[in-house]
């Protein structure tokens, strides 16, 4: 085994890499954003819109969730360019995480919609409640309650899915620690960094989430155990 | 003899103190009931004979052997001499009735397959259940669930047979058919700790009273000094309370 | 378009179909490899994380350690580290093995979590039955528990198992001959990027979703069950 492992001559590049995990984190909240507000058409498409709209909606989704996002990216990357669409790199990432995202997070937030109790909501309209009271009172903390546990563990997924952005050269965490290592070429060090540095910023999402769900949804994750 | 001698018990629930210097013995072939409010500690009692609750404090002896609940050669002595019916059954859910009588005493305790299953039906028939061998307990009522479980302990041979409310999660009608099992039992001389709300089965049934509250004995005696004419003001409170 | 409907011939010429045919095949065989040894290593973890003898404390912090860490790292980043860390140590030269190894370990976290998840699902009084007659700790899981736990894990283990196909995407990285990596060849050759990632998207989806139909049918069964 001629190698020995030297850490120091990487630390250095440490807050190169934290400035990367910040634009991994860009991406992230981008990408999840916008997939929440795509899925929740598509969700509402999904669930009150007629068949013709469903059935486009159903492909879409598939279709997204049942194909590699790397792939997409590459599509959307390598052959959009074909009709004349030409994108960056970050760009190109982030309309795929996007659309990847929105065909997931449709099917969550309809597990919401389909969570609805009749009952309640009978109940509350037999005690006058209106329209935006209903909502206000009696779907919107139960469906928050039930979505938050499985959009938490999604958007830690997806945090960890932007590590393929660093495929296309763009340069958050992984891509940066792909540019010490070519410059260093000391591997193993780089990325044991850059894996410790992914679980410490999973570690203090899923902590922060968990805060946030007890907090103001009342809704509980476990962190370990 | 002294079939069980429970000295000076102390026990906790994480910090909560469910047993409080509890002293008992109990005679060989004796019945022996224990009633109580709610939250008195009987099910506890009974857990702590079988090892789910360990003492802090205090000793305890089965057949004049002292019992350390920490170790294992101990602990197993202490759960094959006794066998115990749970409140909620606790029926193994993926096996059918006649497994759930025969698993134990053919993979535990080692016996041959042919002669514990011919144990198990005799028993099954004795609490009425011969039909039902193949069924699965999610088919079964709570009063026959029961009586399954009644069989699975009695099979394990046990010296000492531990009830813990076992009527207490019935409809009053399969409350009945449950004690009248038991009352079969009674006869043949096997030792008993039955705890239970059945006032009127405790009276008949048993040879002594514990009255257990808030996690001590209070009183123990025969059932005419427990219902009858209380020696203790409290014993009396309760009695008077529950027979109305 | 036009460029496409040109290209169509050669491209499913009859090499690149065998080329991409057993391209598929790598891909279904990293996954499937992945989650067999990583269903048995995973149950065999899940098994020791519950026990409760104190004896065993080291062990249950390791457990513990490892699936949290290799839940946390993204695909790509512990594939580079591992495939690295083989390339001190000169086991093998072999990408394949490197990358099956890397997909073992990573599907063996993530299910002894799923498996762990099954386990405690049990309810706790078939634990206290099974004691009072005197089941040691492994004859309880092997007839009481693991019976009932089955119908907890089966559902979760195998929607993993269809997610893994597609992460196996990223072993593509360090020029395993699957599928993704088959498409990158077929476009660098110099085919229409349209043709070849759209083939390839087609290709994951034909893996994936007859699974996908097969599992939720499943679930259907077991629920009915």
């Amino acid at each position: 085994m001629g190698y020995t492992l030297i850490y120091s001559q990487v630390t250095e590049y440490i807050p190169y890499l934290l400035a990367g995990a910040w634009i991994s984190l860009q991406i992230v909240i981008l990408a999840f954003s916008g997939g929440m507000f795509f899925g929740l058409i598509l969700a509402s498409i999904k669930t009150f819109g007629n068949l013709t709209l469903r059935r486009i909606v159903i492909f879409y989704v598939t279709f997204f969730t049942n194909t590699p996002q790397l792939v997409q990216i590459y599509f959307i990357f390598f052959a959009l360019p074909e009709i004349g669409i030409l994108l960056s790199p970050f760009v190109a990432v982030l309309i795929g995480m996007t659309l990847n995202a929105a065909a997931y997070l449709c099917e969550i937030q309809r597990a919401g919609f389909l969570s609805i109790r009749q009952n309640e909501l009978d109940a509350a309209r037999t005690m006058c409640f209106s329209i935006v009271q209903q909502v206000r009172f009696v779907i919107l903390p139960h469906i928050m309650k039930v979505l938050f546990p499985p959009l938490s563990n999604h958007y830690i997924l997806m945090t960890l899915g932007t590590s393929m952005a660093a495929i296309f050269g763009v340069e958050e965490l992984t891509g940066r620690a792909f540019n010490i290592n070519s410059e260093t070429f000391r591997s193993v060090e780089i990325f044991s960094i850059t894996a410790l540095i992914y679980i410490i910023i999973t570690f203090i999402a899923t902590l922060l989430l968990a805060i946030i769900g007890k907090h103001f949804f009342k809704a509980k994750i476990r962190i370990i155990q | 003899m002294q079939q069980i001698k429970i000295s000076d018990i102390n026990a906790y629930y994480d910090d909560y103190h469910v047993l409080k210097n509890v002293s008992l013995s109990i005679d060989k072939g004796h019945i022996v009931s224990i009633i109580g409010p709610s939250g008195s500690g009987k099910s506890s009692l009974l857990k702590l004979l079988v090892g789910l609750l360990l003492p802090e404090s205090g000793t305890i002896s089965i057949s004049n052997k002292i019992i350390n609940y920490t170790n294992k050669d101990h602990l197993y002595y202490a759960r094959n001499k006794t066998a115990i019916v749970f409140q909620q059954y606790n029926l193994f859910q993926n096996m059918n009735v006649l497994k759930n009588v025969c698993i134990a005493p053919h993979k535990i305790q080692k016996r041959k397959k042919e002669e514990v299953e011919e144990q198990a039906i005799k028993l099954l028939d004795k609490v009425g259940l011969k039909n039902k061998l193949n069924s699965y307990p999610e088919e079964l009522s709570g009063g026959q669930q029961q009586r399954v479980a009644i069989a699975r302990a009695l099979c394990l041979n046990p010296e000492i047979l531990l009830l813990d409310e076992i009527t207490s999660a019935l409809d009053p009608e399969l409350v009945k058919e449950v004690l009248d099992t038991i009352r079969v039992l009674a006869n043949d001389g096997m030792t008993m700790l039955i705890v239970s709300h059945e006032m009127v089965f405790v009276k008949e049934v048993s040879n002594k009273v514990v009255f257990m509250d808030e996690g001590a004995i209070v009183d123990y005696n025969t059932p005419h000094n427990i219902f009858e004419s209380p020696k203790h003001e409290r014993t009396a409170e309760f009695v008077s309370t529950i027979l109305r | 378009m036009d460029r496409l409907i040109q290209e169509l011939p050669s491209f499913l010429s009859i090499w690149n179909i065998i080329f991409l045919l057993k391209a598929m095949g790598v891909t279904f065989l990293l996954s499937l490899i992945g989650c067999l040894v990583g269903f048995s290593l995973g149950t065999l973890l899940a098994v020791f994380r519950k026990t409760k003898s104190a004896f065993l404390i080291p062990l249950r912090i390791l457990i513990v350690i490892y699936t949290e860490i290799f839940r946390r790292i993204p695909f790509l980043v512990s594939l580079l580290l591992i495939f690295y860390i083989f390339q001190i140590v000169k086991i093998t030269d072999s990408l394949f093995i490197i990358a099956i190894v890397t997909v073992c370990l990573i599907a063996t976290a993530f299910i002894s979590e799923i498996v762990r998840s099954g386990l405690e699902s049990v309810n706790q009084t078939q634990w206290d039955a099974a004691k009072a007659m005197n089941f040691s700790y492994y004859e309880t899981l092997k007839e009481v528990i693991f019976p009932q736990a089955w119908k907890v894990i089966f559902p979760p283990a195998f929607s993993f198992f269809i997610l893994f196909i597609k992460d196996t995407a990223l072993a593509s990285q360090i020029g395993v001959m699957e599928l993704t990596f088959a498409g990158k060849v077929l476009n660098n050759k110099g085919f229409s990027p349209i043709l070849v990632f759209g083939t390839i998207l087609i290709l994951y989806f034909i893996l994936s979703f007859p699974l996908d139909r097969f599992g939720k049918y499943m679930e259907r069964k077991y629920a009915t069950n």
